[in-house]
């Protein structure tokens, strides 16, 4: 099912809950909402389920327009944080609740309801109540609440954020093959920027009630249109640096007190003479060398497999990640080499990109 | 040598495990003794009670006979179970189902009710409804005593209705249950919204997406998450109605509607010298059943205490 949101808005009296925001989801598309807490992203997931009513703009579902459907005639299925489950029904009975309320023959219900939990691998459950469940397990109980009904759409509220990191790896993966496999429309909320990259096809990043954009998770790493994404998506953060970009004998520096780097023409001809600008690049595009920047390493941080290395270079630090074979310690001084092709640079006023336009 | 030393160490812990041991029989000992002392007055005051209602009189703990000598239980102050005392009353049966039908009127009414109005208080966002909270609370502080002639009225009023005039009118034991109810019901209210207001918004808003309407929500999801508070409530407003006094002795005028209490206050007569003995013994009546109900309830009432507070998101 197509899902269309057209200047899509919410607000408590003065409190904005979600502020205009368009975005088209195709059919069988898992789009994800991205964005910290309190960004409206729930808000926006509670409005398409039906929960909350908006107070402005149009939910169509394949052009029709819902705003005044009730939940229960919009066919979708949702999976909480909380999981939701109700306490005092066993696995059989939750999950089959969807199904009792469309009054389906109690004989096909058991058969459905045996299906969905063979699929989700909890099929020798059925007669546990809730809180004799591992949170893995309620967590698969409410996606099979979610999917009995065979819904045209699949909402998630962070459905991972309560499992441990082990759990959550393999069920990010189990929720993705599912959805391939079923072909169901889907989106996805969360906080979680490695969960939203993995899982989407598309994410929709947000902030303050605004939808930032809605790209490919490779398109938003390597173009990021404004500075928030740049420093929301990616792990470690992007570094960012005031700079002002020059034009010398043909080559664009980018220059500030005991910094001056080469950046490539395509990049530097649009932030040349814009003065003071914010350049941007991701650890893993700086290395330790022999010649370029030098700087005064901070504190290091190591990761297991690389070292995260807080590198001082004047005012401005930067964040690095090294080989830890090199043995780097606090203190030592060290030079750095940018992969200048992976700079961004952003406009201070208005965190717009000045590479990647609308 | 190492032996010694091993032969040593074991005494010494024997010792101290000794030490230890009578520490804590001591212990012990001391928090008994003075939990016995704090209790004993209570004890030994029902223990009287209970011996006074099968003795002519007593002396301390010890029953008296007629002449003056110790010994003999009699069943004497028990005949009002078996006699009519007060020819323009009903005998005590009929006033013990009028007690019942009170307190059970009640628990039904005061449960329901409560359990609606405070479901929607506690989810639904209606112009008024902070202003209607709060006027509750004023309602619950305020004295009944200052309504009686305002509810005088009102049942008054309805006596004149034909049809149930006769069921909730002035004079009669459904009069008395509503008014009881109306009184009870501001705390209910705010004790079930407490319960309530603890249930996470997102299990009814997956009920909702599930298919359920308003009301299934309310009923098959959300009131089997507040038995133990609805029971608790139930406990509470049945006490309430079982002992009431006040409300019933001002608007029945005896004869067949009296409940329990009113007709104890029959016994203290003005002109006549009071039997205190046959008092203890209505009383004792009044009460097993309360002992009865409570046995089986304690841990559902200690249970609103860990109720209130908290919201949704």
């Amino acid at each position: 099912m197509k899902v269309e949101l057209e200047n899509l808005t919410k607000r408590w009296g003065s409190v904005v809950g979600a502020d205009s925001i368009n975005l088209n989801i195709q059919d069988g598309e898992f789009v994800a909402f991205l964005g910290p807490s309190g960004c409206g992203k729930t808000t926006t997931l509670l409005m398409i389920a039906g929960i909350y009513k908006p107070t402005k703009g149009f939910i169509r579902f394949d052009g029709h327009v819902v705003n005044q459907l009730a939940p229960k005639d919009r066919n979708v299925g949702m999976v909480f944080q909380s999981y939701a489950l109700y306490p005092h029904m066993n696995v059989f009975q939750n999950i089959s609740y969807p199904l009792k309320l469309k009054k389906v023959p109690k004989e096909e219900m058991r058969e459905q309801a045996q299906r969905v939990a063979d699929m989700m691998g909890i099929g020798h459950l059925m007669d546990r109540k809730p809180a004799q469940l591992s949170g893995g397990q309620q967590q698969r109980v409410a996606l099979g609440r979610a999917l009995i009904k065979e819904p045209n759409l699949l909402l998630f509220d962070e459905p991972l954020s309560n499992l441990d990191a082990r759990l959550r790896l393999s069920m990010r993966g189990q929720i993705k093959r599912l959805q391939m496999e079923l072909g169901i429309t889907s989106i996805y909320v969360t906080h979680d920027q490695v969960e939203a990259m993995t899982m989407a096809d598309r994410i929709a990043v947000m902030k303050d009630g605004k939808l930032q954009a809605c790209s490919t998770p490779d398109e938003l790493y390597d173009r990021p249109c404004t500075l928030f994404i740049a420093g929301f998506v990616g792990n470690p953060p992007m570094n960012f640096v005031e700079v002002e970009v020059v034009r010398e004998d043909g080559e664009y520096h980018a220059r500030r007190e005991g910094f001056d780097v080469v950046v490539p023409p395509d990049r530097g001809e649009k932030v040349v003479g814009k003065g003071t600008v914010i350049l941007g690049i991701r650890p893993e595009d700086v290395t330790i060398a022999d010649t370029g920047v030098s700087g005064e390493i901070y504190v290091v941080e190591p990761l297991g497999r690389d070292d995260l290395i807080d590198v001082r270079i004047g005012e401005a630090g930067v964040h690095v990640l090294a080989d830890p074979t090199l043995g780097l310690r606090m203190g030592h001084n060290v030079r750095l080499n940018f992969n200048t092709h992976k700079v961004q640079f952003f406009d201070p006023q208005t965190e717009q990109s000045l590479l990647w336009g609308d | 040598m190492a032996t010694r030393t091993l032969r040593q160490a074991q005494d010494t812990a024997f010792e101290t495990d000794r030490l230890y041991n009578v520490r804590r029989i001591l212990g012990q000992s001391i928090a008994y003794v003075l939990l016995i002392i704090s209790i004993l007055p209570i004890v030994i005051g029902y223990a009287w009670v209970i011996i006074a209602t099968f003795s002519y009189r007593t002396e301390g703990l010890l029953p008296i006979d007629a002449e003056g000598n110790v010994g003999g239980l009699i069943l004497d102050n028990w005949s009002f179970l078996w006699e009519n005392k007060f020819p323009s009353y009903a005998p005590i049966w009929r006033v013990t189902l009028n007690s019942l039908i009170i307190a059970l009127g009640m628990v039904v009414g005061v449960g329901t009710i409560s359990s609606l109005a405070a479901y929607a208080l506690s989810r639904m966002n209606f112009s008024g409804r902070k202003s209607f909270l709060s006027l509750t609370l004023i309602l619950h502080a305020f004295p009944s005593v200052t309504l009686l002639i305002a509810i005088f009225f009102v049942l008054r009023f309805i006596s004149g209705m034909p049809g149930i005039g006769k069921l909730f009118g002035y004079n009669t034991v459904g009069g008395v249950a509503l008014v009881m109810i109306s009184l009870d019901l501001p705390l209910g209210v705010w004790l079930m919204k407490g319960f309530f207001d603890n249930i996470s918004w997102d299990m009814e808003r997956a009920a909702l997406i599930d298919g359920a309407s308003r009301f299934r929500v309310w009923w098959e999801i959300i009131i089997p998450q507040i038995k133990p508070g609805l029971a608790a409530l139930s406990v509470f407003t049945f006490l309430t109605g079982w002992n009431a006094y006040l409300v019933p002795a001002t608007f029945t005028i005896g004869g067949t509607t009296a409940n329990l209490p009113v007709y104890l206050k029959q016994f203290m007569s003005d002109t006549a010298p009071v039997n205190w003995n046959m008092i203890a013994a209505v009383g004792l009546f009044q009460l097993i059943p309360v002992m009865i109900f409570f046995l089986f309830t304690q841990e559902l009432l200690l249970n609103i205490y860990s109720g209130g507070a908290k919201g949704g998101t």
